[in-house]
């Protein structure tokens, strides 16, 4: 059977399933949903509105065995940053829609009324469906009502009670193979999903299998594939210590933001370390390796427990710990934990909110290191919806707005995570770049101006980064397509035989013949399409720019300022 | 000459955090590894007061040098 388009209108509370038009059919990921939001979304559209749509797309190799194949993709215009959004994540819903014959969802219209609704998904199609007991309901509450309602297999999308609100923080989750959390987390598309007042979506497959044109070439493909995931030496420090790691490397580097970007170092930054946070796990009984879906041979998540050995938190992530970490000065492992899951249950981008705290620290909104003071703004502001909560729920740039701070890390409104673009100045270049606002995983430059991966090239240095930036986001663009985990990228850079047989695996799939030439020009195409797309909602050029204080303050210790001039940055889009 | 040795990672297992160690003049950032029982191989970055740094700079009097082995993340 084909894959299918399910369409679903809340507009008429209706729902089809379409063919898919042909100038889709080679698409999958982000390459579908950008290019789907592309046509039928009006770019000056209100991201909140009834124009809107919601598309989720699981990737090309989704629901095959193929290792790391788990990520969803899922695609709007974004409410944050007014820009095309694509945001992916693991967990079991990507796999489970391929084998529902669906190749994308698209949630489109506003229904009248206060009620909400879930959608149930199989491979027969969506049944909308009123639903009365879990609006207002945390994820986690949601997730264990649910364990009882449905079978455990199925997959769920949820939004938390920051979706419900249209918080332009909000993220979307996904349920991972053991009931916990991963989240679709830039961009605020939990507001959007809010819009549409769909609380979840289920997903049962049934007996729905994805289908393979050539098993064997298929077989013999991921077998070398895995091999170049699981030889990587990076896969081995991402199994012991998650991605956590880099707090320790990337403080060393002088590039870790501190106190909201005031310093590129950490005094406390051993204390909140990847090489600490393995320490506390062994001590307390929990587990240091953890896949977030079905596949994975490398195993970056974890389950983190409390002092009292009681589970707290997983996928307890480098981005989100930096964040609520040396951003606010807060050096407790233990409060970025509780604050890592207020943030999962309330279904809050951990990286859009805490900076935003860092920011309401620099007001003087409570102090810098107050992490109980962050638990309880969650806890008593953001989760009830108070006017301090609606604008920390509303990201960095909200929070700037609100209480006249200069010192604001966005572009074009998103926070800028975990690496200061002046002394990482490859990360600049994808900040200021990138379709989607300021997000390392457009162009992870860190790769090669720190990690020696794929090369190097000095992170202190112009010389290369506008290249680089955009070779890497080129690469991304495409892998985002496949449902491959970005960190295949690491092998992917340094072995040979890791993307020739990524592409083996598409082809065996499909029974096609793509070239590693059509690869790039996928990526190629995916970047100019969000372009148009940002051009036609209103974006120039002199939106790819980074805050000015970049330009003025110097950074410790090296003391260095953002020095690209904008015909330089420009440059970027020359391809 | 006195040199503030940080390791990370897994090279901590069975060595330290931090040390402020004594080697003769001249002595490169191989020899420091090499002096460790730390298999070169599984050097991934090493950096002297921040900055990294090829594995034949001779350190000097109250270089800090971290020693990484090959991670990512992000």
């Amino acid at each position: 059977m084909a894959d299918k388009i399910f369409r679903i209108n809340m507009t008429t509370l209706s729902t089809t399933v379409e063919d898919i038009p042909p100038a889709w059919a080679g698409h999958g990921g982000r390459g579908l949903t950008s290019t789907i939001v592309a046509a039928e979304v009006p770019p000056t559209c209100h991201p909140l509105g009834p124009n809107n749509k919601l598309v989720i797309a699981p990737g090309l190799l989704s629901g095959t065995p193929a290792a790391n194949s788990g990520r969803l993709s899922i695609g709007a215009k974004s409410p944050l940053t007014g820009t095309i959004k694509e945001s992916n994540a693991g967990g079991t819903a990507a796999q489970l829609l391929a084998r529902c014959g669906c190749k994308a969802i698209i949630l489109e219209g506003c229904p009248a009324g206060d009620s909400w609704y879930n959608l149930a998904v199989n491979p027969d199609g969506v049944t909308i469906n009123i639903e009365s007991d879990l609006a207002g309901k945390g994820n986690f509450e949601l997730i264990n009502t649910l364990a009882n309602r449905l079978s455990s297999k199925q997959g769920i999308i949820t939004i938390g009670l920051a979706g419900e609100m249209k918080m332009t923080a909000a993220n979307i989750s996904i349920k991972d193979p053991d009931g916990h959390l991963r989240s679709a987390g830039r961009g605020g598309l939990g507001a959007v999903m809010g819009s549409k007042r769909v609380k979840f979506i289920s997903i049962d497959p049934k007996d729905g299998k994805v289908a393979i044109a050539d098993p064997e070439k298929f077989k013999a493909a991921n077998k070398i594939f895995s091999k170049a995931l699981v030889d990587h030496p990076v896969s081995q420090g991402l199994g012991q210590y998650g991605t956590n790691v880099l707090v320790n490397i990337i403080n060393e580097s002088g590039g870790l933001p501190t106190r909201n970007f005031t310093a590129g170092q950490f005094a406390g930054h051993d204390k909140i370390s990847g090489e600490t946070m393995y320490d506390k796990i062994m001590e307390r009984g929990g587990k240091p390796k953890h896949g977030c879906h079905p596949g994975c041979v490398i195993q970056c998540s974890q389950i983190y427990n409390d002092i009292n050995k009681n589970y707290k938190t997983s996928g307890f992530e480098y981005e989100s710990i930096w964040a609520m970490g040396a951003d606010c000065g807060v050096d407790n492992l233990d409060h970025i934990a509780e604050a890592d899951s207020l943030m999962d249950d309330l279904g809050l981008d951990t990286i859009e909110t805490s900076v935003a705290m860092g920011v309401a620290m620099e007001a003087g909104v409570l102090a810098f290191g107050d992490g109980a003071g962050i638990c309880r703004i969650l806890k008593d502001e953001v989760g009830k919806g108070t006017g301090l909560g609606r604008i920390i729920g509303g990201g960095a740039a909200s929070v700037g707005r609100a209480f006249g701070v200069t010192r604001v890390p966005v572009v074009k409104n998103q926070a800028i995570p975990a690496y200061d673009p002046r002394s990482i100045k490859g990360m600049g270049i994808t900040y200021a770049t990138s379709t989607q606002g300021a997000d390392h995983t457009m162009g992870y430059s860190v790769a090669t101006n720190i990690l020696k991966v794929g090369g190097s090239v000095d992170p202190l240095s112009k010389v290369g980064q506008v290249e680089l930036s955009r070779n890497l986001q080129i690469a991304t663009a495409a892998i985002d397509s496949t449902g491959m985990c970005l960190f295949i990228a690491f092998a992917a850079l340094d072995d040979t035989t890791c993307l020739p047989a990524l592409i083996d695996m598409i082809n065996a799939r499909f029974g096609i013949n793509l070239t590693g030439d059509d690869v790039v020009n996928l990526g190629k195409y995916i970047l100019k399409t969000e372009k148009a797309f940002n051009e036609a909602a209103g974006f120039t050029k002199a939106d790819d720019r980074l805050p000015e204080f970049f330009n003025y303050e110097p950074l410790p210790p090296h003391n260095v300022v953002w020095d690209f001039t904008g015909e330089e940055i420009d440059s970027f889009w020359n391809f | 000459m006195n040199i503030t040795v940080r390791l990370f990672a897994f090279f901590r297992e069975g060595r330290f955090v931090e040390e402020v160690r004594v080697y003769p003049e001249k002595t490169t950032v191989t020899g420091v590894i090499n002096d460790l029982g730390i298999n070169i191989d599984a050097v991934g970055v090493t950096m002297i007061c921040f900055r990294q740094c090829a594995l034949d700079t001779e350190l000097r009097e109250g270089d800090q040098l971290g020693i990484f082995p090959m991670i990512g993340g992000g």
